[in-house]
């Protein structure tokens, strides 16, 4: 479904992330694990048009999307749920949700809506509240289901754990399960390696902007080099 | 509001629309209404120099505040610009005004009532073009570097209209038609608030306060930050330009003088007074600021400290504005005279100007 060949990005002379390759097939959960500044998020935001690579290409089946502009992907169906949740603060939740589903003409997202708040109920408790009064984990739900509005093929998720506590990345993990066995596929990045291996079917290892370690997430999690560098065993 | 998720939304979507359309309409009526019995009452004649003449500048006051906060309050934009925009339209109209000529075929008042909107307009649509070509480059930059930009870009103006011939550099343009009715300014200045509540209540307008809220969010969800950057802009633009216009056929006399960095500043304090993003706080800002260096006329010289003291009061005591984002509309009505018959009225959180939907 996606393909990133050999893509490299740069944020000014720094050079974030070197020559990278990897895809994400239909259906599937993929996992970009890696510390703190290995260039995770970087490719995201890539992917989703809010940066420019400087060299290789993303093909999203087979049409090449590096070069369009953030809301030219988001029609082709990519949906980004950013680092920090990034919530609308001062709009409530429902016009959080229904920014989401910004480009979508007339009804049609109400579709949408009602399956969000089926997956977050503590969503509709909140509809009418701004977003920025909202708790974390609550608000990492609105940033997912902001993101789900759009109806994307392929949603991407940067660090949804961030900053929760652990009851509730179980709880947020489960749901992405759920979201994923609805067929969306998922492209996920996550320092908590544990956890994002546990739900995806491939994953790849980043450092310092190269993929070092590929495979799928059951042979990751066997890995000695990750268990000792990532999982903490 | 309880019901069922899908009814109980488009339920209230329709509730929105009605009150979003009906706020600017009713505030038209009742303007129009007071005014017109404020003049019959006071006798037309006795009122009208003095009179008419802060009310013709607390509309225009009105037009440059309101268009400001689309810039400034609802998409987050620090212009501070305004001036230049303003300067454009009154030059562009001005100088139309005074090389249409003589209409042989229709008497001179005539020739005015028809004259006066297209100039205008076209002064409107100068500053608009000129929104749009500052806008381009500019609206990359953010918060502090887009001020110092449009500070630069009303500056330019003034210097082009102090050294061109056909603005006649600092003597200005005297003995322009004086075209600006008290009846016109407030037709112009009604239009204004109510396509801009219209643009904010629209999904447009939602555009422009999601980048206002979170520009890279607003990016991920689809929206085309630099258009809708752009737009507001541009829009903004057009009413300081038709404002300005207004100007200059009120006075009868522009020179670059009057459209400094002060006046920019003069309109941007209307803003934040009324509260930014918010369009009755703009509305009712204007008048006050208009009407506040007269009342306090009294005070002779110490008048200007009696003014800037107020300000200085305001802005430690309420930060946000009188207003912060709140709107004035007909909600506010409803539950006013709920309360009067006695009827349970429940607590409404307040309302955050521009934000679209159904609260």
């Amino acid at each position: 479904m996606l393909t990133v060949e050999n893509l490299h990005v740069y944020y000014g002379a720094i050079h974030a992330i070197q020559g990278i390759s990897f895809s994400v097939r239909q259906g599937e959960i993929v996992t970009l694990i890696g510390a703190n500044g290995a260039g995770k998020s970087t490719i995201l935001k890539t992917i989703s048009g809010l940066l420019q690579p400087r060299e290789g290409k993303i093909l999203l089946e087979g049409e090449e999307i590096s070069t369009l502009a953030p809301h030219q992907i988001v029609a082709r169906g990519i949906s980004q749920v950013p680092e920090g949740r990034r919530v609308f603060p001062e709009l409530s939740v429902l016009e959080n949700l229904e920014l989401g589903a910004y480009q979508r003409k007339g009804k049609e997202h109400l579709k949408e809506l009602e399956w969000v708040f089926e997956l977050f109920p503590r969503l509709e408790e909140r509809k009418n509240q701004p977003a920025g009064t909202l708790s974390g984990g609550e608000q990492q739900m609105l940033a997912i289901g902001r993101g789900l509005m759009a109806k994307p093929r392929l949603l991407l998720l940067d660090e949804p754990s961030m900053g929760l506590a652990p009851l509730l990345v179980k709880e947020i993990f489960a749901i992405i399960q759920e979201i994923n066995a609805a067929g969306t596929t998922i492209l996920l990045v996550e320092q908590n390696a544990h956890m994002a291996l546990s739900i995806a079917q491939t994953g790849y290892v980043l450092e310092t902007g190269e993929i070092v370690l590929s495979g799928s997430a059951a042979e990751l999690v066997r890995n000695e080099e990750v268990r000792k560098a990532y999982l903490g065993l | 509001m309880e019901t069922q998720t899908t009814t109980g939304l488009e339920k209230a979507k329709a509730v929105e629309k009605w009150r979003t359309h009906l706020f600017p309409a009713g505030l038209a009526i009742l303007i129009l209404l007071n005014i017109l019995i404020f003049m019959e009452h006071l006798g037309f004649s006795i009122v009208s120099r003095y009179y008419k003449g802060i009310l013709i500048l607390a509309f225009i006051n009105i037009i440059l505040a309101v268009s400001l906060n689309l810039i400034n309050g609802i998409t987050g934009l620090f212009s501070i610009g305004h001036a230049g925009f303003m300067a454009v339209g009154a030059y562009v109209s001005a100088l139309l005004s005074l090389n249409m000529g003589r209409w042989e075929f229709v008497s001179p008042q005539v020739q005015a009532v028809i004259q006066f909107p297209l100039v205008l307009l076209a002064g409107g649509l100068a500053a608009a073009l000129a929104g749009l070509v500052i806008g381009i480059p500019t609206l990359r930059l953010r918060g502090d570097y887009l001020a110092i930009a449009t500070l630069g870009f009303g500056e330019i103006i003034r210097v082009v209209a102090l050294n061109l011939n056909i603005t006649r550099g600092a003597r200005g343009i005297a003995s322009i038609p004086n075209y600006t009715s008290l009846w016109w300014a407030q037709l112009f200045a009604v239009v204004t608030v109510v396509i801009i509540w219209n643009i904010v209540h629209s999904n447009h307008g939602r555009a422009m306060v999601a980048i206002r809220e979170d520009e890279i969010a607003a990016e991920a969800m689809g929206i085309n930050t630099t258009y809708y950057k752009v737009l507001s802009f541009t829009i903004g633009a057009f009413f300081a330009g038709v404002a300005g216009g207004l100007l200059a056929h009120h006075l009868t006399f522009i020179s670059p003088k009057a459209f400094d960095v002060l006046k920019s500043i003069e309109i941007l304090l209307m803003v934040v007074l009324g509260g930014l993003g918010s369009i009755t706080g703009s509305v009712i800002a204007a008048i006050v600021l208009t009407a506040l260096p007269e009342v306090l006329r009294f005070l002779q010289a110490y008048r200007m400290v009696i003014y800037a003291g107020t300000l200085v009061v305001l802005m430690i005591f309420r930060p946000q504005g009188l207003f912060g984002r709140a709107e004035v509309d007909l909600t506010v009505f409803k539950s006013f005279f709920r309360s009067r018959t006695g009827e349970e009225v429940t607590s409404r959180p307040e309302k955050r100007g521009g934000n679209g939907g159904s609260a």
